[in-house]
């Protein structure tokens, strides 16, 4: 039998099966078309949907939202560039000033125009208690929002704020719209209208978005026409569909993207990221909370192993929030894999290894549980390895799975296999992380990180407008984690992207820890060009 | 037969009333947490001050029998509130995804019976032939395959060996307009898959129905009267061995309700079963409760549909009251 044979015999198998239904109607051979019809169209696999397309309940307020534009954008290198606005915001002396002067001439795509009168709407409808916005913690720093004639924006903050230029990269809604309805549950949470490179056509909830490009763009019309995100829930499915020549590109999981590796039609994207795992040790902890059993593991803890072994080479060892090859990240401060030091920094403090192989120190086991998310097979493996390290220096580690339910009244005490991770300025993820007083404050500091020297860089770093200044702030804490390290942080983790190759060597941009929708090599689909490319396949 | 629809229908009420305050009750009682649910991975970097605003504006700090009050009086007036997870009105939530949930459903249960049925006659006849082995076995497996494993089998090999059938979505996926022979094609494999699953309790019924009908004494008479063996099986033996099947009808609702949501998941078919878990593990009060009202009206439907047909395919029963 050849394969077209077969090919015939299915399809007649399944047409009598259907004659049995009233779906019998199409014969399965010329239904399957295969998806992007031509090279201007392109189709990627996603994990997660959406829950929300509005940017007022925060989609895409780390930017890059396709319908949407903020005032600024990042770049490839992730420096701000400006987008809605003219120009970068004009800061005054005392940082509490940003002043954005607007774009003219853009249109929304249903045609009515952009002015300073959305900008307004849209941050202070966020900052409305009644938005049910559970980001808006971070746009804190902001006192008020006001309109100086059509084309400028003022912003004045509590609090000098110097990344505060990075949050306004958060899309702008369109009041005419946005402003006339429930806006937790109208119909502007499913069908929006922006400025953006993309026009939302449909969403088919669970499964796909699909966009065509907006002809009008300020920024010039995309060459990719057609855009489709299917949402596929299922790892192995989406990897299948990507491979039936269903999908132009796809996030994978490592294990699945290696085996794309030698598929010559497809090019494997790892995409750098701020997408840590840390373990937490909280203060309030016998065991963790003391300074040298924390040093301990520090160097007890093999990261290039972890690396190797769970990742498969596709990340980085990680000694902070800050990836080693950020600009922010300080040289020196790398810590090598080292047992016997481990040893000696517990001997030299007192915990003295018991009959069973555990350190003990005034009748308290060198014991804590550590809780990682039920079903995060990356995290499991992570959590094991580190207790695995930890043992070798007689300290017991339990893992223990949960969900957050489970894990969360247990934070102040247990140790936690957390993830997180924010690359547009170092402040995102550190003041939440360390500041002692957010210490228990929702997820916020889960390790109850109490370190006075820490605090004050911190706040430092946060309030200087000056990148130098800055940056020695961010120098002090990452020399403070070192001493006293409130987390063991293991690993940063590139995501995965497999693409079609018809579309040419393509850019990812640094990704955070959420995989939104605009990561991924299509962080600038509407940039992609499609020369070269026309029917050289399907 | 009327008066016992109406009646069926009158008593469905209270159990409707009971399911939906159980459903909020179980969901108070659940540890999951729909204020952190509805904030997603935001609520992991949000102030504890913004979780609270949030948890009064959608108003899970009432108590559980205030909120199920306010749940059903405006449920009967015929707002059936707002869905916190999709942001949208639940009635939208429905209506969006109804329908290719029903489509699904509908198909995959006809070509359950319809095989199952066609095939547990053609075992019947030979009992211990090789057709009946062959089907018989292979029934057996499938109960114990998940619909799950099925799925991903059947893309694997329809799909990427050969080919032939789409592997997921209700349309291809760069398509945007939904056409009947896009919806078709792309119904073959989960409705084929789901009805699979659901095939051999049909199967395993009819076939040992219809065997046991074919050596009773009316068969045996048929027989002796000189009637053509298709006549005494099909209006014989089909018949009082189908009896066992109609009951199975009604049952296999709920199964098929939990198979659809697996299906679902694995063919990215839009349909209201994913919504379903979704509710659940985020506490999505409004949507789970309108859910659960329409899996209870189907399973009671379900119910009712079997046992009409009982009464309408043998006359000794009677229809109650």
């Amino acid at each position: 039998m050849t394969a077209r044979s077969i090919r015939v015999a299915v399809a007649a198998t399944m047409a009598t099966a259907l004659s049995l239904t009233a779906a019998a109607c199409s014969n399965p051979d010329t239904a399957k078309s295969g998806s992007g019809s031509g090279s201007t169209s392109a189709v990627v696999g996603i994990a997660y949907e959406p829950d929300s397309l509005s940017p007022l309940l925060g989609y895409g307020k780390d930017g890059n939202s396709k319908i949407f534009d903020g005032l600024l954008a990042l770049d490839a290198d992730m420096k701000l560039r400006p987008a809605l606005a003219a120009e970068l915001p004009e800061v005054s002396a005392d940082g509490l000033t940003y002043t954005y002067k607007l774009r003219q001439g853009v249109k929304f795509s249903d045609g009515k125009p952009f002015g300073a009168k959305d900008v307004v709407f849209t941050y202070r409808t966020i900052l409305d208690e009644k938005t049910n916005n559970a980001s808006r913690t971070e746009l804190d720093a902001v006192k008020d929002v006001t309109a100086k004639g059509e084309d400028t924006v003022v912003f004045t903050l509590k609090y000098p704020y110097a990344p505060f230029a990075q949050r306004t990269v958060l899309p702008i809604a369109p009041q005419h719209i946005a402003g006339k309805q429930d806006v937790n549950t109208g119909a502007f949470t499913t069908r929006p209208v922006g400025t953006g490179p993309y026009v939302l056509t449909k969403w088919s909830k669970g499964e796909k978005l699909s966009f065509t490009a907006n002809p009008h763009y300020w920024g010039g019309a995309p060459e990719v026409k057609k855009f489709t995100m299917a949402i596929i829930k299922d790892d192995d499915v989406r990897a299948t569909r990507l491979r039936s020549g269903d999908l132009d590109g796809a996030i994978l999981p490592p294990n699945l993207a290696k085996g794309f590796a030698d598929d010559k039609g497809k090019k494997t994207y790892a995409a750098t990221t701020y997408d840590y795992r840390t373990v937490t040790l909280p203060t309030h902890n016998k065991v963790a909370g003391d300074t040298a059993v924390r040093r301990a593991l520090d160097v007890a803890v093999d990261r290039e192993t972890m690396v190797d072994a769970i990742l498969n080479g596709d990340g980085k060892p990680a000694y902070g929030p800050v990836p080693t090859d950020s600009e922010w990240f300080t040289k020196g401060t790398e810590r090598e894999h080292d047992l016997a030091a481990a040893k000696k920094i517990l001997d030299e403090a007192g915990w003295k290894p018991g009959k069973d192989g555990v350190r003990v120190k005034d009748g308290v086991r060198a014991a804590f549980p550590l809780w990682y998310l039920t079903g995060d097979k990356l995290r499991q493996e992570h959590a094991l390895a580190y207790a695995s390290d930890a043992k070798k220096a007689g300290i017991a580690i339990t893992a223990e799975a949960g969900t957050w339910e489970v894990i969360e009244p247990r934070m102040k005490h247990d140790a936690v296999l957390a993830g997180g991770g924010s690359p547009a300025d170092p402040d995102f993820d550190q003041y939440t992380l360390l500041k002692s007083s957010l210490a228990g404050d929702g997820f916020n500091n889960m390790a109850w990180y109490d370190n006075k020297a820490v605090d004050a860089a911190i706040e430092a770093g946060r309030k200087s407008g000056d990148k130098a200044e800055r940056k020695k702030a961010y120098d002090t804490v990452q020399r403070e984690l070192v001493k006293n390290p409130g987390y063991t942080f293991l690993t940063h983790i590139d995501h995965l992207y497999v693409v079609d190759d018809r579309f040419g060597p393509l850019t990812t941009q640094v990704e955070p820890h959420d995989h939104g929708l605009a990561s991924g090599p299509w962080w600038n689909v509407e940039k992609w060009s499609t020369e070269g490319a026309g029917g050289s396949k399907k | 037969m009327a008066r016992m629809a109406g009646r069926r229908a009158l008593f469905a009420v209270p159990v409707l009333g009971v399911v939906t305050f159980g459903v909020f009750a179980v969901a108070a009682a659940s540890p999951f947490d729909p204020v952190k649910a509805y904030a997603g991975t935001a609520g992991l970097t949000a102030s504890q001050e913004n979780l609270d605003q949030l948890r009064a504006n959608l108003g899970v700090d009432q108590p559980l029998v205030a909120r199920w009050w306010d749940w059903l009086t405006s449920a009967l007036r015929g707002d059936l509130g707002d869905s916190s997870v999709m942001r949208q009105p639940v009635a939208d939530v429905i209506a969006e995804r109804m329908g290719w949930s029903v489509l699904l459903a509908a198909t995959a249960f006809l070509v359950a019976i319809l095989l199952g049925t066609g095939l547990g006659v053609l075992a019947a006849r030979r009992p211990g032939g090789w057709l009946d082995r062959c089907v018989s076995s292979a029934a057996y497996t499938l109960e114990a395959a998940p619909a799950f494993w099925l799925g991903l089998l059947a893309i694997w090999f329809f799909a990427l060996k050969l080919d032939v059938l789409p592997a997921g979505g209700l349309t291809d996926a760069a398509s945007d307009v939904v056409t009947f022979g896009q919806v078709a094609s792309h119904l073959v494999l989960p409705a084929a898959v789901l009805g699979i699953s659901q095939l051999p309790w049909f199967f395993l019924y009819v076939r040992q129905g219809v065997a046991d009908a074919l050596a009773e004494d009316p068969v045996r008479g048929a027989r002796a009267r000189g009637l053509s063996e298709r006549t005494v099986l099909l209006g014989h033996a089909l018949r009082s061995g189908m009896l066992p099947m109609l009951t199975l009808i009604g049952s296999r609702v709920p199964e098929l309700i939990t198979g659809a949501l697996l299906v679902e998941t694995v063919f990215s078919w839009p349909g209201i079963a994913a919504a379903t878990v979704e509710a659940a593990t985020s506490v999505d009060f409004s949507l789970l409760a309108a859910l659960t009202v329409l899996a209870t009206a189907a399973v009671l439907l379900g119910n009712l549909l079997s046992d009409l047909l009982y009464g309408l395919a043998d006359p000794r029963v009677a229809f109650d009251g």
